[in-house]
């Protein structure tokens, strides 16, 4: 009875959540809308036992992503006027056909009965994500009183790799600057021009 | 069903393919690149949603491994990705992908 009250509320913080980033002109409000849908999926980690994913949800998402989306929403300008009409005037159509079709095919697999892909296994095999847990994963499992590497511990490593690349990706490129050329009064000219960080 | 009260894995997949919806309504309906981003960022987080649900109808800890790996892809391909919107609206002034048409010819 709780899951159920728990699952209508926040399933209801979420989809709103949800609609306020597909539908708000101003993407700060959408982002908030985002903000709001990522609590209500980690408060659903939360009741699926997940707990150090939850936390790692609110921490990396609601601490990170998107403070550096708010703070980019703020550097490329909220005020700016978003034309909603496509250039192509066949891709909404398109779509909203494409839309209307996965909704299709979802409700058909639901009204058939074709959804339960789930097996839902007996009481004694609950989950329990925490830190020890998923750090064990991560690294090695003991298997009959010997350790040996996890199967993680390669995917493990190469996120390590990722976020290198990823870092120094980022950097590199806030730090790019295209060379002008035949601009012999640049720093005059680029003094009033608005965005260009000297 | 309701009587029932029992929030089966099922009732989280329904929800999350709602949410996964929505983000692809986001990402292919609106302009503002950054709205698209997020709206990615959304699809993203309702199939971790069912990665999560599934974790616990299997009795199997995979699926929140998974989440994790997801979570940190999501995080990198945020970090590029901005950098790339904010480099792109330094030089053009403009966040919006319709505006980007050099390579349409």
């Amino acid at each position: 009875m709780v899951e159920l009250i728990i699952f209508v509320l926040m399933g209801a913080v979420a989809l709103g959540g949800a609609v306020a980033v597909v539908k708000a002109r101003n993407p700060v409000y959408g982002a908030m809308g985002l903000m709001a849908a990522l609590f209500a999926l980690a408060v659903f980690y939360v009741v699926h036992l997940a707990h150090f994913v939850a936390a790692v949800q609110v921490i990396v998402y609601a601490g990170a992503v998107i403070t550096l989306f708010l703070f980019v929403i703020m550097f490329v300008g909220v005020d700016r006027a978003e034309r909603l009409t496509e250039k192509l005037a066949v891709q909404r159509p398109a779509a909203l056909a494409v839309l209307a079709g996965v909704l299709a095919l979802a409700g058909v697999l639901v009204i058939t009965g074709q959804f339960d892909w789930v097996i839902t296994v007996g009481e004694g095999a609950e989950v329990r994500g925490t830190v020890e847990e998923i750090g064990a994963n991560l690294i090695s499992v003991e298997e009959g009183g010997v350790q040996r590497a996890s199967r993680w511990l390669l995917p493990f490593e190469a996120t390590s790799l990722l976020l290198i690349v990823a870092a120094v990706g980022a950097v590199s490129l806030a730090f790019y600057r295209p060379r002008r050329k035949e601009e012999p009064d640049d720093e005059t000219a680029g003094a009033d021009r608005p965005g260009r960080p000297s | 069903m309701i009587a029932a009260a029992i929030v089966t894995a099922d009732w989280y997949m329904t929800l999350a393919a709602v949410l996964f919806l929505i983000g692809m309504a986001g990402l292919l309906l609106r302009n503002n690149a950054l709205v698209m981003f997020m709206s990615v960022e959304l699809m993203l987080n309702a199939v971790n949603l069912t990665f999560v649900a599934a974790a616990r109808a299997h009795g199997d800890i995979g699926g929140q491994m998974a989440v994790l790996f997801v979570l940190v892809v999501a995080a990198a391909e945020v970090a590029v990705g901005l950098a790339i919107i904010v480099s792109i609206f330094r030089i053009r002034r403009t966040a919006s992908v319709d505006d980007l048409s050099e390579l349409s010819g």
